[in-house]
């Protein structure tokens, strides 16, 4: 018996010593094909007595058991092994950038504007438009605002064509709105606007968001509520202070300046006040049975207060370097 | 306007130091700009007679100078050319501390010991003036404090005040106002009428009584035009930004500063005959003080004699009958002026000048005789003379009409009650005369207020003089209305972030642009012609743009310039055409694309970003909305490489390749891909409808055509699609070649056929029979030539 543990021992050795599938496979047919020494070993069963025929049987069977064991495990062995190779082949860098399209983002001031509309639409402000080329009418004199009132040096305004401007604020929005809309009103009304003078901190072309609100009791104290709040929304600050200051402006009284300050200083972010009771006349508003607030604040300047820009040319350059910060 | 606060203080006692005087002023409307020191830090300096001066006796250039500086006299060393005996000058004593932190030491100069240092304006930072020692007024007492002496230890106020305030354009208007807000008293200046010493007038007569409610005059003879101006009134003009011109001149300006009444002085030697004031005639002609020669309009009002103009009412006098250096009867004036007959006049004219800036807004029509009583008292003890009787002719004073305020209506419109003690208490300060009855008022402007009308004003008149910090602020508390949301249209927020997504950059450009970047644009076609900027700001900026094209060239120079290699724009904007009605102003999109088609990369190929790249942007943009391109001539466009954008069968827009004539133009390296689309077409889309999907299965054919090259492809899908059996569901172009085994003129089309029915497995009768269809469509209306029916890949 000797011999089988012999035959056992080196075809386990040699299984283990194939290094690939057709090694492995030439040394199972030494060992367990027609022409094998295991099968050779059962051809002898023959030849032994009959009462030892059975035992011996059963201990080559129990060999052949252990080599087909052993046999299917060194395949897996080999399969493993080979797919780990092709595996390993194929790994990629994966800390190199990835592909496609390059990233590109909103304007600054548009970031600015579609905050300003969210917050105010949480407070159920419709967002109005109107063309940029005015007339007169819209732009200065429904505003209680007439030719040669001294109230017009404070807009330096650039004229066009056929008798119409480029408008100094939104505000003819509000009025085009009140000619078409009857009150209750609550709308803000931002957009482009023209005015001549042009420094660090001015530019010939800017933004305006304007606020109206008119029913039958909002009141100054209404106003001082909404423009707070909004601030302090929109620069996500508690501790932002606001400060109300006497004003001037031809179609608001009382009128007011609202100051803000972060802490040291106080900053002009916003006009506002109560609309004149003539601005009401004029589009057909009855003053003694509607009023309300109208508000006018400077997109620029928020942004400019928002993400640390110090020179409002830079919104206009559009330098690509400056604008990428925004995405 | 300059306030200084030392002279306000002689007005008035607000109870505050300078920093809580600018914050009450701020906090009631007269908003303060910025506050300056008169003069800047120094300290030891005082008031010096020099008593003699001799050579240095080792330096050509310097002096030994005796100076009395109060106690015993002193020696000090001085280079100042204008050091001469008698002078009186500022001397920095032993320990002075100078502006910049210079301290003065006992030293020797040259061997000899100098005890200080005499200074000039710019040593003790008062002035520029280096040239030589500041001299003093003479009547200054040797020793004296100079920051005492010229009141140095004062603030300049620079008020920002509102058009409706003129009311405050002087320093006892200011004192008034302050007065009323902190409830103090406060005293206006000695305007008395001073001794008539002769019995000359001057008649005047007012033609235009609209034009001009009161004329107030006077007659000042014999006075000495040598005399000085004083010192004290130089540095309050200096310190209102005023600069001296001679002792009358000044004087009227002073009146102006102190009361708010703008006078005028008139050599009297040129006045002939009775003053009139009228509206000017044809080509009459005045050469005003600043030397402008004017041709007069009928619209300007003159302050005139028998038989010329004088000068421009409230603006401005003529250079003929000013004030001389030898003037010796003076002819003041005191005028109040309809602000309608001075509005817009000096912006149309180019100048302006103090006089006209307050009479366009409203002067005080009751402070005319007050005006000529101070500026004669000041004339008669500056330079002497002897006055004539004061001359007041009113016209039409303005109307003065009393108005109801209802404390309900202040509780109303502010949002908190007051009560009606308090505000009568604040209509009374401020000069209102308030008739009480029950809860409201009647109350009634006083002639220095123009800006209080209508019951509106008075509120705000309360509400500033309590304090705009004492209404509340309240929550919004008022019936909420859920606002719409339509599906149907996305925000213009939404499409901007649709591109940003697709690697987009938003810039924003201004609205107007170059003519002539217009016009390179538009071709000669430019019909009808751009807007026009009446006043640009610069030349490159004289029309409003027609596309957005404009805007995203020059952004594209601007980076390419530097070195930016890639650049994708997009603009939201108003584009200005001349229409049938007016103006149109649609806003739309506008983009560019340059450079490489995708950002640089270590795997991949380069390649330059063509049309195609762009529409299949817009394409996913648009989406779920169909695109539709064809070609379309455009001026600013490639011939071969333009396409007009239709979405939903509405045209929307331009798609192209700049025109390489216009790459050249703008200086580019290659040329950009440009379109323009409206912003509707973009943000408008239909709300999804569900409908079941078919579980049946696809069934794929190909069709392989050669067509002749002047067929758009989309041409012959359209007909394709015209032509199809109900179960084909798709069909798409997915390859397109030229050259090779396609024959010269011939374009090689393929196309896939995607077929399903919804409700059973189709038969190969059907599918044939579909694609046979198809074939003969593309043959018999386009002669295409059938490739190869290729089967399914």
């Amino acid at each position: 018996m000797s011999d089988l543990d012999s035959i056992v021992q080196a075809a386990l050795a040699d299984f283990a010593a194939a290094g690939d599938p057709a090694v492995l496979e030439n040394a199972k047919a030494r060992y367990l094909g027609k022409a094998g020494a295991l099968t050779a070993a059962l051809r002898t069963l023959g030849t032994l007595p009959a009462e030892e025929r059975r035992a011996a049987g059963a201990r080559i069977n129990t060999a052949k058991e252990r080599l087909e064991a052993a046999l299917v495990a060194r395949r897996d062995a080999l399969a493993e092994s080979k797919l780990a190779h092709a595996l390993a082949a194929e790994a990629l860098d994966v800390s190199l950038p990835g592909r496609g399209a390059g990233t590109g983002g909103l304007h600054p001031l548009s970031l600015t504007l579609e905050r300003v509309e969210a917050l105010f639409s949480t407070l159920g402000f419709t967002v109005a438009d109107g063309p940029e080329i005015e007339d007169d009418f819209h732009n200065f004199t429904a505003l209680n605002t007439p030719e040669n009132h001294p109230a017009r040096s404070m807009h330096d305004t650039f004229y066009v064509d056929g008798g119409l401007l480029l408008r100094t604020h939104t505000s003819p929005i509000q009025v085009r709105w009140m000619e078409t809309h009857p009150p209750p009103i609550k709308i803000i009304a931002p957009g482009r606007v023209y005015r001549v003078d042009s420094d660090a901190t001015h530019s010939p072309m800017f933004h305006q968001v304007e606020g109206l609100w008119i029913d039958t009791d909002v009141s100054f104290a209404d106003l001082k509520g909404v423009v707070a709040e909004f601030l302090r929304r929109f620069f996500e600050r508690e501790d932002l202070a606001v400060r109300f200051r006497p004003s001037f402006f031809p179609f608001t009284e009382p009128s007011v300046e609202i100051d803000m300050s972060f802490g040291e200083g106080w900053l002009e972010i916003a006009g506002a006040g109560q609309v004149h009771p003539n601005v009401l006349s004029a589009v057909g508003i009855d003053p003694e049975r509607w009023q309300g607030f109208a508000f006018g604040m400077g997109p620029d300047r928020l942004a400019m207060l928002r993400y640390g820009v110090d020179d409002l040319r830079l919104f206009y350059e559009n330098d690509l370097a400056f604008l990428r910060q925004f995405a | 306007m300059r306030v200084s606060e030392h002279w306000l203080r002689t007005f008035v006692d607000p109870g505050r130091d300078t920093a809580e005087l600018a914050e009450r002023l701020t906090m009631s409307g007269l908003e303060v700009e910025s506050v300056e020191p008169a003069a800047p830090p120094f300290s030891g300096v005082v008031v010096a007679r020099i008593l003699s001066v001799v050579p240095h006796p080792n330096a050509d250039r310097l002096r030994l100078c005796t100076v009395d500086a109060g106690d015993e006299p002193l020696a000090i060393v001085c280079g100042a050319p204008n050091a001469a005996a008698g002078m009186t000058v500022p001397c920095a004593r032993e320990g002075a501390t100078l502006p910049g932190g210079v301290t003065i030491r006992r030293a020797a100069v040259r061997g000899v010991e100098s005890r200080g240092m005499l200074c000039s304006a710019k040593e003790l930072g008062l002035s520029d003036d280096a040239s030589g020692l500041l001299a003093l007024d003479a009547s200054l007492a040797p020793g004296r404090d100079l920051r005492d002496a010229l009141a140095l230890d004062d603030a300049i106020l620079t008020l920002k005040l509102t058009p409706n305030r003129a009311d405050c354009l002087s320093m006892t208007g200011v004192a008034r106002d302050l007065a009323a807000v902190t409830d103090r008293p406060w005293t206006a200046p000695d305007c008395s009428p001073v001794a008539v010493a002769s019995a000359r007038v001057r008649e005047v007569r007012i033609d235009e009584p609209e034009a001009c409610p009161r004329f107030g005059g006077r007659l000042i003879e014999g006075i000495d035009p040598s005399r000085p101006t004083p010192g004290w009134m130089k540095t309050r003009l200096e310190r209102s930004g005023i600069r001296s011109i001679s002792a009358l001149v000044d004087i009227t300006n002073y009146v102006m500063l102190e009361l708010g009444q703008p006078m005028h002085a008139y050599d009297a030697r040129h006045l002939d005959g009775a003053i009139v004031v009228r509206f000017a005639r044809e080509g009459e002609k005045l050469t005003l003080l600043n030397g402008d020669v004017l041709d007069l309009e009928g619209d300007l009002l003159l302050v005139c004699d028998r038989n010329k103009p004088l000068g421009l009412a409230g603006i401005m006098g003529g250079e003929h009958s000013g004030i001389a250096a030898d003037t010796t009867d003076v002819y003041l004036e005191a005028a109040c002026w309809n602000p309608a007959v001075i509005q817009g006049r000096m912006r149309r004219l180019g100048f302006s000048s103090d006089a006209g800036y307050r009479f366009e807004r409203g002067v005080d029509p009751e402070l005319g005789p007050a005006a000529i009583e101070r500026a004669s008292a000041l004339v008669l003890a500056i330079c002497g003379g002897r006055a004539g009787p004061r001359t007041d002719v009113k016209a039409r004073l303005p109307e003065r009409r009393p108005v109801r305020v209802r404390s309900s209506r202040i509780a109303r419109l502010l949002g908190v009650g007051v009560p009606a003690d308090e505000s009568g208490r604040i209509f009374a300060r401020l000069g209102l005369e308030p008739r009480r009855d029950g809860d409201d008022f009647t109350v009634t402007p006083p002639s220095w207020r123009f800006d209080l009308a209508i019951e509106e004003d008075f509120v705000e008149e309360v509400a500033r003089v309590r304090g705009y910090e004492r209404i509340p602020s309240t929550p919004a508390a008022h019936v909420q209305t859920m606002l719409p949301r339509p599906e149907g249209r996305r925000s213009a927020f939404a499409a901007r972030r649709a591109f940003a997504a697709r690697d987009w950059q938003e810039i924003v450009t201004f609205g107007f642009v170059s003519s002539d970047v217009e016009r390179a644009l538009s071709g000669d076609a430019a019909d009808p012609a751009p807007v026009r900027v009446l006043n640009p700001i610069a030349a490159q900026r004289d029309v409003m743009r027609t596309t957005l094209v404009p805007g995203l060239i020059e952004t594209l120079r601007t980076n390419a310039a530097r070195r930016e290699t890639r650049v994708r724009l997009f603009e939201v904007g108003r584009v200005f055409r001349r229409g049938p009605d007016g103006v149109a102003q649609p806003i739309r999109v506008g983009g560019l694309a340059w450079g490489d088609a995708w950002p640089e990369h270590w795997g991949g190929p380069r390649r330059a970003v063509d049309l195609y790249d762009v529409k299949g942007d817009l394409e996913a943009i648009l989406h779920p909305n169909r695109l539709r391109t064809a070609a379309a001539a455009h001026p600013a466009l490639h011939p071969g490489r333009s396409a007009s954008m239709s979405v939903g069968g509405r045209d929307c827009g331009w798609l192209g390749e700049l025109h390489p004539r216009l790459v050249r133009t703008f200086g580019l390296a290659t040329a950009p891909v440009v379109f323009e689309i409206d912003l509707d077409a973009l943000v408008e889309r239909a709300v999804p409808a569900g409908r079941p999907v078919s579980r049946q299965p696809t069934v794929r054919r190909d069709l392989a055509l050669e067509l002749p090259d002047q067929v758009p492809v989309q041409m012959l899908l359209d007909a394709l699609d015209a032509a199809r059996p109900p179960f084909v569901v798709t069909i798409r172009p997915f390859d397109v070649f030229r050259g090779g085994s396609v024959g010269p003129g011939r374009t090689s089309v393929a196309i896939r056929v995607l077929m399903q029915d919804t409700a059973r497995t189709l038969t190969a009768t059907e599918i044939d029979g579909a694609m046979a269809a198809l074939a003969g469509v593309a043959q018999r209306e386009f002669r295409a030539t059938l490739r190869s029916q290729e089967p399914p890949r």
